[in-house]
């Protein structure tokens, strides 16, 4: 703690022998962030825990109480369209964690500061938002994949005795990969809400908001060809066509066609956030 | 070398920079001082481009921040606001830092080694004393040896051996070459450590000087004379075109001898040697003769008396507040 190890180590010249740093060492430098904190390994372990969690409980409680094609509309349902019952709940309730984590990576870099380091050592606002998406992005896609496809797996295993379903089925292969698309791409969509808002519990009201409520309040408009094509075309409600094998809603997009309004709805919030990240004082 | 050339910021009504120009030369210590809400921090996050100006230019080496490339291999930046997550290990904040700029995690390591955190560097920051998180920010601003380094009120909060620590560390960073501006309200901190001083109230410049010349600027030399014979001395000195004040100082004031209740005059207008050879001509006897330098802080409040954010309290308001306190409480 003397001047005179400070001036031996200043002037060992190791900042010199790095490289110069490209969007490699950006998401490197993301990753190092998001992995250092404890809410990454909270949420992620809780979106483990609830997707394939409820996959179990919701198939089992179908298997636990069967009574027949005839006796009850669930027993119908898991027999015309199992991926619903494997999928549909646990998705759902386990696209809130994702939302929780993709807000939190960005809000909290505003409510403890670290974005002032952060812009300091990246001051160019479109590469240090763009490393973060990408690392988030793969992190989820390698993830979510694994869980939705475990999911899947649990889930056939406790229908097995009932239902049949395999990956081979007609749109279940699509509709697990897809499963696991929606939810990184919500999550990046729960992200660029944070960016915009650079508060987390508004940001998280605002994402569940998106999730949850709008569903319910879509409900509730007439059933006409205007309001049809406006609910539709919601992010959730777009998105979550691409995980289902018999979409339940008005059936105007396809599978992928959905998915690709979410990325629409999830590209231009980033493109807003991005642009008001570079207008905005830190 | 930092240049601010026309900055100026406007916060709704406020303006907090007002065209403000200078320029950091290498090689020394610059201090950046005025009183609170003077602009310090503000011009400061402009020269860092955290904050966009609303007029005019500030650049590093010839380049605005958001151009420089691997920016912290140039410029160091320890910032008064907290700028670390507190769930994340020390070590860690740094590595992310050093990810950016593609420097090794030797550099992290030596860094943390520096300022004598290695044994705490797996620790949240969260639970860092105030003084342990100075000493991470240092190690922050310092990873990329950078040629120019900015800090805003460095010393705050630190105990005596931390700021002696810093003030040395600036000292030697400047004595190899480097830029280095250290924003701080305190004078004596400044008086000490910075050569050159670029004081600023209201967001306008105020000096742009050596810190001697601010100094000598300021209420000019006084001697203190002490003698049993005021009045003839005052005639004295009148007569040679000096100023001589009598001060009311109560017996025994510190520095003198206490048991001395000779008055004491303050002159100025002429120095000591002169007012020793007015005295010894005129046969005036004197108990004390001592030149007075004047501070930096009485510089600071010449210089910044028009432009405080605060409205000027003197001793006779800050003595009568307590009382109409009192008398709310009865009522």
């Amino acid at each position: 703690m003397t001047t005179t190890t400070a001036a031996g180590q200043l002037e060992s010249g190791a900042a010199r022998s790095g490289v110069r740093a490209g969007f490699g060492h950006l998401m490197l430098a993301e990753w190092t962030k998001i992995r250092s904190v404890r809410s990454t390994a909270w949420t992620l372990i809780l979106f483990v825990i609830i997707t394939i969690g409820l996959t179990a409980l919701f198939t089992w409680v179908t298997i636990a109480n069967w009574t027949g094609l005839h006796a009850a509309p669930r027993d119908a349902r898991a027999l015309a369209d199992p991926t619903s019952i494997i999928f549909g709940p646990s998705i759902y309730l386990g696209q809130l964690t994702i939302c929780v984590l993709g807000v939190l990576l960005i809000t909290t870099e505003y409510s403890t500061g670290v974005i002032r380091a952060s812009l300091l050592a990246v001051p160019k606002r479109f590469p240090m938002l763009g490393a973060k998406i990408a690392v988030f992005a793969v992190l989820m896609t390698v993830l979510a994949e694994i869980v939705v496809f475990c999911s899947f797996f649990v889930g056939s295993a406790i229908l097995h005795s009932r239902v049949s379903v395999s990956l081979s089925d007609s749109g279940v292969l699509r509709s697990t990969v897809g499963a696991g698309l929606y939810l990184t791409v919500f999550g990046l969509f729960a992200m660029a809400i944070g960016a915009l808002v650079r508060h987390t519990a508004g940001a998280i009201s605002i994402a569940i908001g998106v999730a949850f409520v709008l569903p319910i309040l879509a409900g509730l408009l007439p059933d006409t060809s205007f309001f049809n094509h406006l609910v539709a075309y919601l992010p959730q409600q777009a998105g979550s066509v691409v995980y289902q094998v018999h979409p339940t809603g008005s059936q105007l997009l396809s599978a992928w066609e959905g998915f690709g309004v979410l990325c629409i709805w999830t590209a231009l919030l980033l493109a807003i956030a991005t642009y008001l990240l570079d207008r905005r004082d830190a | 070398m930092i240049e601010a050339r026309d900055l100026s910021k406007r916060f709704g009504d406020t303006l907090a920079v007002d065209h403000l120009s200078f320029t950091v030369q290498p090689g020394r210590v610059t201090g950046f001082l005025g009183p609170n809400g003077a602009g310090k921090s503000t011009t400061m996050r402009m020269i860092l481009g955290l904050d966009h100006p609303t007029g005019g230019t500030a650049t590093i080496n010839g380049k605005p921040y958001a151009q420089l490339t691997s920016p912290l291999r140039t410029v160091g930046a320890l910032l008064e606001a907290k700028s670390v997550h507190t769930g994340r290990s020390a070590r860690n904040h740094l590595m992310f830092l050093a990810q950016t700029q593609g420097l090794p995690s030797s550099r992290v390591d030596a860094m943390l080694d520096l300022v004598g955190l290695r044994d705490v560097a797996k620790k949240r920051a969260g639970a860092f004393s105030l003084g342990m998180g100075q000493r991470l920010g240092v190690a922050a601003a310092l990873l990329g040896d950078p040629q120019v380094l900015l800090l805003d009120e460095p010393v705050n909060g630190l105990d005596p051996e931390g700021v002696l620590w810093i003030r040395n560390l600036m000292k030697h960073l400047a004595s190899q070459g480097k830029t280095v501006l250290v924003s701080s309200h305190l004078m004596n901190e400044m008086a000490v450590t910075a050569d050159h001083l670029i004081v600023i109230g209201r967001g306008k410049l105020l000096a742009d000087a050596a810190t001697a010349d601010v100094i000598a600027r300021g209420s000019g030399q006084s001697v203190r004379v002490r003698t049993p014979e005021p009045g003839r001395l005052t005639e004295l000195v009148t007569a040679e075109g000096g100023k001589a004040v009598l001060a009311d100082t109560p017996p025994g004031d510190g520095g003198s001898a206490a048991a001395d209740e000779a008055p004491v005059l303050t002159v100025t207008g002429l120095p000591a040697a002169r007012i020793g050879e007015l005295a010894a001509s005129a046969s005036v006897v004197l108990h004390e003769l001592t030149p007075q330098l004047a501070s930096l802080e009485d510089a600071f409040l010449e210089l910044t008396s028009d432009s405080l954010e605060f409205g000027h309290l003197d001793s006779a308001q800050l003595d009568s507040q307590p009382a109409q306190a009192a008398d709310g409480g009865v009522r």
